[in-house]
């Protein structure tokens, strides 16, 4: 397998081949915990640590692991840095830790992570495999970060509450309260709303890849071109005869 | 000369859209005559202003879907959307709660998805399900007190006070003292604690079944019937749902001390208004006769269930929006044959 250049793999982590709105992968705990944007930024910057270290060790290891027993090899060390990324939480963010409960000792069976070990890490050297676990994670990261703020603006009115449960008691006042006295619309908090604003995202997503292909497609007709004639002669020309096409720029004609 | 019957080929003249939602808006009339008489204005002023909003709504997203805004907004059936939705919601429910359900019904169900006809689920019920599930608050404490319970109902302008003004001061007493529970919340809250004749000593229950809804539900009945009658609707829908409802009523809820009278079930909640006008919803529903049965019954099935042991007291939304679900599914075991042929063989096994 061709190695991509470190710039496409970061393109297609970003945007061209996104985790969460492209491949549509690991949408259990993206639809679950990203009611606040806390919440979905905890989840996210676990998950980015585990598919960076998980591809990062998944590349290294690639020689010594016989293909017949490569997933449940690969599930061990993504288990293993799972429990790094756990063990880390409870540390530093204790609160946060409890509110994401499950959904953080889950990032084991998030079938994004098992994907890239086996569709990049375990054919690819390190480099590239380490950059496109953090891009991945990071594209991850931001589609949930956005959910949850749009969950969040519209289950709460607020933005960025109670940030300090991840960047400590610096944060306490980050909260935006973007709508006062706001009945709170408990459908966004809730899962239907997590499906609903996931699908939102995905057509826009969507109408976004289409402007820039229609903007690109006017783009090379305003070009001169050159164009392909077929030149019908017999007898002539050996081209013509050989079948072949002539390449003659248009305005030689 | 045209009493005479002509030679064939007859032509058949095909109902248009508009005029089957027309009829479907006339059909409804005696219900939400009978919601007004007993229930005061909200009723009448939701019913408007939900159309209004749903006809706004629905020409803002033709327009930017650059699609012919005359020839949609002729079809009628975002008024009908807006019009079922203002019939279905709590009376004295405020203005927002409105505009959030016909927003979700118009723009995510049903234009999102393509339009009329390209809708998987009933678009009002959309709606409907979404503000109950947001707004638990707002849907459940604006049912009003019977006109008659109160010294003095609320005119007009109190009650458009109440839906769209500071709800405070509509009346000196307050919101509390114009709403109640409705019969089927009562009776569902009470069963476990209390015997059936201490339960229906409550006034909510009035003289027959449920004060003022059992009139509500008998107008939609009849509105109902005149749709079977002009073939606008027809009868497997409903019987399907009304069928399975009585059978299981009768079936597992045949003590009233333990639980809710299938009187309630008929003529106290949503039933006749989501037998008749809701499930009935072509785009939605199974398409074959044998699958319309099915589909009814479903409905009716999950309306008891959802009822006897869920938390909410009334469940047409819930009930319908699930067997939309289920109507592909349906539609697929219940194709008709054509003449002659016999069904396939379905299955796992070689040679399918």
């Amino acid at each position: 397998m061709e190695t991509p250049s470190l710039l496409k793999i970061a393109k297609d982590g970003l945007w061209h081949n996104n985790p969460a709105l492209v491949q549509v992968l690991g949408l259990c705990p993206a639809l679950a915990v990203t009611g606040t944007v806390v919440n979905a930024l905890g989840l996210g910057i676990a998950t980015t640590l585990v598919l960076t270290g998980s591809n990062l060790a998944v590349s290294i290891l690639r020689h010594y692991v016989p293909a017949a027993v490569r997933l449940p090899a690969f599930v061990m060390i993504i288990a293993a840095f799972v429990t790094c990324a756990e063990l880390l939480m409870q540390a530093y963010a204790y609160p946060l830790y409890q509110i994401l409960g499950i959904f953080i000792p889950l990032i084991v069976t998030n079938c994004m992570i098992l994907g890239r070990a086996d569709a990049f890490a375990s054919r690819q050297p390190v480099l590239p495999a380490l950059i496109d676990g953090l891009m991945m994670g990071v594209g991850f990261s931001a589609v949930l970060v956005v959910l949850g703020g749009i969950r969040e603006l519209i289950g709460q009115g607020t933005l960025f509450a109670n940030m300090q449960l991840l960047f400590g008691p610096a944060a306490q006042h980050w909260e935006i309260v973007v709508f006062h006295d706001y009945a709170k619309v408990l459908f966004a908090v809730l899962p239907p709303g997590a499906f609903i604003a996931m699908g939102l995202l995905m057509a826009l997503k969507n109408v976004i890849d289409n402007r820039i292909r229609q903007a690109r497609a006017r783009q090379v007709a305003v070009e001169p071109s050159v164009q392909r004639v077929r030149i019908r002669v017999t007898g002539q020309s050996t081209q013509a005869r050989e079948g072949q096409d002539a390449l003659i720029p248009t305005q030689n004609l | 000369m045209t009493d005479r019957l002509r030679s064939s080929p007859f032509m058949h003249g095909p109902q248009r859209t508009d005029r089957v939602m027309q009829w479907l808006i006339l059909a409804t009339l005696p219900g939400l005559a009978a919601q007004t008489v007993f229930f005061g204005w909200g009723n009448l002023i939701n019913v408007f202003w939900c159309a209004t909003l749903a006809v706004v709504a629905e020409a803002a997203v033709l327009w930017l879907r650059k699609r012919p805004l005359a020839f949609y907004l002729g079809d009628w059936s975002a008024v009908v959307t807006g019009w079922l939705l203002g019939l279905s919601l709590p009376p004295l429910v405020p203005w927002w709660t409105s505009l959030v359900a016909v927003i979700a019904a118009i723009v995510l169900a049903k234009q999102l998805y393509g339009g009329l006809g390209f809708n998987p689920f009933n678009p009002a019920m959309v709606g409907y399900a979404l503000v109950l599930v947001s707004f638990p608050v707002a849907m459940t404490t604006n049912w009003p007190t019977p006109d008659s319970f109160l010294q003095h109902p609320l005119s007009l302008p109190q009650t458009l006070h109440q839906i769209f003004g500071n709800r405070q001061s509509a009346t000196g007493a307050g919101v509390d003292a114009i709403t109640m529970a409705t019969p089927l919340d009562v009776y569902k809250h009470q069963i476990g604690r209390h015997l059936s004749q201490t339960i229906l000593e409550n006034p909510v229950f009035g003289h027959f079944v449920a004060y003022g809804w059992e009139w509500v539900n008998g107008g939609f009945l009849l509105g109902g019937l005149f749709l079977l009658y002009r073939r606008i609707i027809s009868w497997h829908i409903p019987a399907g749902l009304l069928g399975a409802l009585i059978l299981l009523g009768a079936a597992i809820g045949w003590d009233p001390d333990r639980s809710i009278p299938l009187s309630l079930h008929l003529l106290a909640g949503g039933t006749m208004l989501g037998a008749f006008f809701i499930a009935t919803d072509p785009v939605t529903a199974a398409s074959s006769h044998t699958g319309k049965l099915v589909y009814g019954a479903g409905i009716g099935i999950l309306l008891y269930v959802i009822r006897a042991y869920g938390t909410y007291p009334d469940a047409v939304a819930f009930a319908v929006l699930l067997m939309n679900f289920a109507a592909p599914l349906i539609d697929y075991y219940t194709r008709p044959r054509a003449y002659g042929h016999k069904a396939p063989k379905r299955g796992m096994g070689p040679g399918n």
